[in-house]
């Protein structure tokens, strides 16, 4: 395991809710971005002189173009039920990452300038001056959400302080006091196409070595084409997908159910990428323009569907909001949602009795399922409302014996976040990102020591890369997290490919 | 005396009906840009009135939560909506059926309303987490409710006031031509504390009751595959380019 200056919090039978324990977590904020990081998305370089005044002008024209923003600045009664309800609290104890806590960093500014309360009477209602102090907490803090959107569930209101951190992450950028991780990210997919900076070529590359180990794997020839005009689908899927484990196996898993399918299907590595940053970020602007690639790709390449591979925040963007940044998508086939996901897609197909499965493949695993918060609380699958939750599950049980589900509480809409969602992904944020985890872990390994369970599936190609590091911190191993198309892939059973009985009853045959 | 009273209702009456409607405008107008329903979210429109109603009538959400604010919140709000409407009574003549039934219940109501107070209070001073985000003004509010409801019950069971009186004055205030107000302590205090009430509640926290229904992440429907959502900010920036 990982050495760490940080204590590794302990799992017990229960997470309880910590006694807080202020200005704990103060000292961890993430990398700054440098100017070259930051330009390409068209903020300043390096924090401005005139911060101040420009710190009050983005809030105010933030609060009139977002209602979510006014609302919730206004809304809240400290009512303290959503204290209790964030990872990040539960595994630090800093007071500063309850919602409400994390929200006020924002809200005591707001107060002091826009509302009639705090100009006249910043102590009653804690509001509190903008100095250089504040922009350092609110680096800090808004940088240790998730914006997993579990407190919004359980607000009265509906807060979400997602969107307040969101909000703050923008106006920091405006100002030139952007995060590293989030911004070059961002300006990579701009300049090569995807998070990874992997060009073109490399990509091909990659997709016929997939094809190759399928073939010997199977026998059958599958295709992992690349910028093919005139297919039917583009899919969309992480970056990660190209080549990291466990996100590989889950993108062979597509491959062979579009063969099965009998569908023509294309990537394009010009989209060659389903994240999008710009949502972390906040940046209506810079959102945009990546989910733009995703519409050139599917006008240039003559599509008639979009399909998007798993991952979480990439599919809220989808979801909820691709229409309305790169929309209308009027030239697609109108008999199908725009986009969909590749679990609908999936789930289509087994419920059409369209794939086979030897569901004896995944017989070595005991399999339980991480609900990605993104999928959980911001998206949907199929018609109806909890389809998200549904539809992975039916689509694992289809192809695996074994199944249970975590305890009812950490799953579903209440479901944990991975601890690295959100723009978290990063070394520099680690502490962070496993202390956050312990929610999680604490569920999964309760149902590991009293379900047999041995692995777990996500569809959120963050959370795949967040477990396979933070496993290990909690006495588990990396490679106990899969993919769920990677249990499609290992079960499917492809038309015209030997089974291991076939061969054995050729053999019998033979002698 | 009277007199000032009176003129303190008109202004009270005023700012908050003027108040509420700036905020309520400011909310109407801001757009909500993107599509953020905590879902599972209804799909239609007549789920997310389904949705407010559970919301604003049973606290949905804070009942998944946590049982004891559930409890003690709930209580006190439902208590206080019985003893307004017990109120309208001092308002409009002839008091309407409903109300009238009401009566009764209402005498409890104003326990209740009380009891919670105190409950939330509690809490509040007692559990590190709600302590560590309350302002004064978040203990002034409880303390502020809980005297006028305090008040209230006194005139009921122990202090008597002359409610025909209140009433006259009350329904006079709708002509401009109020009466006399008795002036007992209890009813003088109680009267106070509701012009504070309605003066500062569009400058406060109470900007809950308008925010509950313009919530995005409650009031949005979950339609955004099958139907384009654009703010105007953000149509104008696509013509932009
Ligand atoms: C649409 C009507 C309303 C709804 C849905 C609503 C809902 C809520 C909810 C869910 C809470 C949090 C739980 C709690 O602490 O009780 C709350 C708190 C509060 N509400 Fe309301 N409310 C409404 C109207 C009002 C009105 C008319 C008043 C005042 C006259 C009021 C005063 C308060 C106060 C002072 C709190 C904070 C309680 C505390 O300190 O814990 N509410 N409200
Ligand atoms: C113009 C506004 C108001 C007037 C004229 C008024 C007047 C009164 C009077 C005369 C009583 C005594 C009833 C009796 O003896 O039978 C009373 C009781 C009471 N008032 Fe008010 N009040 C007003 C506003 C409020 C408000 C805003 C609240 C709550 C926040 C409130 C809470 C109560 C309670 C809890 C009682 C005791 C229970 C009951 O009789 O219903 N009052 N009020
Ligand atoms: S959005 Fe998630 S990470 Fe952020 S404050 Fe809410 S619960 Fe915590
Ligand atoms: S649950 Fe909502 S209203 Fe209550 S303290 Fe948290 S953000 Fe504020």
């Amino acid at each position: 395991m990982a050495k760490t200056d940080f204590e590794v919090p302990e799992l017990h039978e229960y997470v309880d809710v910590p006694a807080l324990e202020e200005g704990v977590m103060a000292h961890l904020s993430p990398f700054v971005a440098k100017p070259d990081h930051q330009e390409p998305l068209n903020f300043p370089g390096e924090l401005v002189e005139d911060w101040h005044d420009k710190t009050l002008a983005k809030l105010d024209d933030l609060r009139s173009r977002y209602r979510s923003l006014q609302v919730y600045l206004d809304a809240c009664v400290k009512c303290g039920s959503c204290t209790d309800k964030c990872h990040y609290y539960l595994g630090t104890k800093d007071p500063k990452n309850m919602p409400v806590g994390r929200q006020d960093l924002l809200r005591k500014v707001y107060r002091r300038y826009f509302t009639f309360a705090g100009k006249y009477f910043p102590k009653l209602v804690g509001a509190e001056d903008l100095t250089r102090e504040t922009l350092d907490d609110w680096y800090s803090y808004y940088h240790q959400c998730s914006q997993c959107r579990r407190c919004s569930v359980f607000c009265p209101y509906g807060i979400d302080t997602a969107e307040i951190s969101m909000a703050a992450r923008e106006i920091l950028d405006s100002i030139g006091y952007g995060q590293k991780y989030c911004n070059e990210i961002i300006a990579k997919v701009f300049k090569i196409g995807n998070n990874l900076g992997l060009p073109g070529p490399a990509l091909a590359d990659t997709l016929e070595g997939l094809e190759e180990d399928v073939f010997d794997e199977t026998g059958i020839e599958v295709k992992y084409p690349l910028d093919v005009k005139g297919a039917d689908i583009l899919l969309v899927t992480p970056s990660a997908d190209f080549f990291a484990e466990p996100h590989v196996d889950g993108l062979i898993g597509y491959g062979k159910v579009f063969h099965e399918a009998g569908v023509s299907w294309t990537m394009s590595s010009h989209a060659s990428e389903a994240a999008n940053f710009g949502m972390f970020i906040g940046s209506y602007e810079n959102m945009r323009r990546v989910s733009m690639r995703v519409r050139e790709a599917a006008l240039e390449l003559g599509v008639k569907r979009i399909v998007f591979g798993e991952c979480g925040h990439a599919w809220r963007v989808a979801y909820s909001f691709l229409n309305t940044l790169a929309g209308p998508f009027d030239f697609l086939d109108p008999d199908y949602p725009v986009p969909q996901h590749i679990c609908e897609f999936t789930n289509d197909l087994i419920e059409k009795g369209k794939l086979n499965f030897d569901k004896s493949a995944n017989d070595h695993m005991t399999l339980t399922f991480h609900d990605s918060c993104n999928v959980a609380r911001a998206t949907r699958m199929g018609d109806k409302p909890g389809g998200q939750f549904e539809i992975p599950r039916a689509v694992i049980k289809a192809v695996c014996n074994n199944y249970v589900d975590m305890h009812h509480e950490t799953i579903g809409e209440k479901t944990y976040c991975c601890g690295g969602g959100g723009g978290l992904l990063t070394d520099d944020l680690m502490e962070i990102r496993v202390k956050g985890a312990l929610p999680r872990m604490t569920a999964l390994k309760n149902a590991v020591e009293e379900q047999g369970v041995t692995h777990m599936a996500a569809i959120c190609a963050i959370c795949k890369s967040q477990f396979t590091k933070v496993l290990p911190y909690y006495g588990m191993t990396m490679d106990q997290i899969v993919s769920v198309h990677q249990l499609v892939s290992n079960a499917i059973v492809l038309t015209g490919q030997k089974t291991e009985d076939d061969e054995s009853e050729e053999q019998e045959a033979e002698g | 005396m009277s007199t000032v009273y009176a003129l303190l209702f008109i202004v009270a009456t005023l700012v908050l009906v003027i108040g509420l409607a700036r905020k309520i405008i400011q909310y109407a107008k801001t757009p909500a840009p993107l599509k953020i329903p905590t879902t599972p979210a209804p799909t239609t429109q007549a789920g997310v009135v389904m949705r407010l109603f559970r919301e604003v009538v049973f606290f949905e959400s804070l009942f998944k939560s946590t049982k004891w604010t559930w409890i003690f919140g709930w209580m006190f709000h439902m208590g206080l909506f019985l003893v307004l409407l017990r109120h309208v009574r001092y308002f409009i003549d002839p008091v309407w059926l409903p109300i009238q039934l009401i009566q009764p219940f209402g005498i409890y109501a104003g326990f209740a309303m009380v009891l919670g107070l105190a409950g939330l209070l509690v809490r509040r001073i007692f559990v590190d987490r709600v302590r560590y985000i309350s302002a004064p003004s978040d203990y002034l509010w409880l303390l502020l409710l809980i005297v006028i409801g305090f008040s209230g019950l006194m005139m009921k069971f122990v202090a008597h006031t002359d409610v025909v009186m209140v009433k006259q004055f009350f329904h006079g205030l709708w002509t401009f031509s109020w009466g006399s107000l008795p002036m007992d302590f209890p009813l003088l205090v109680h009267l106070t504390l509701v012009v504070i009430l309605m003066v500062l509640f569009p400058f406060s926290k109470l900007l809950h009751v308008p925010g509950v229904f313009f919530s995005p992440s409650r009031n949005q429907v979950d339609n955004p595959r099958e139907k384009r959502h654009l703010a105007p900010w953000a149509k104008a920036l696509e013509e932009q380019k």
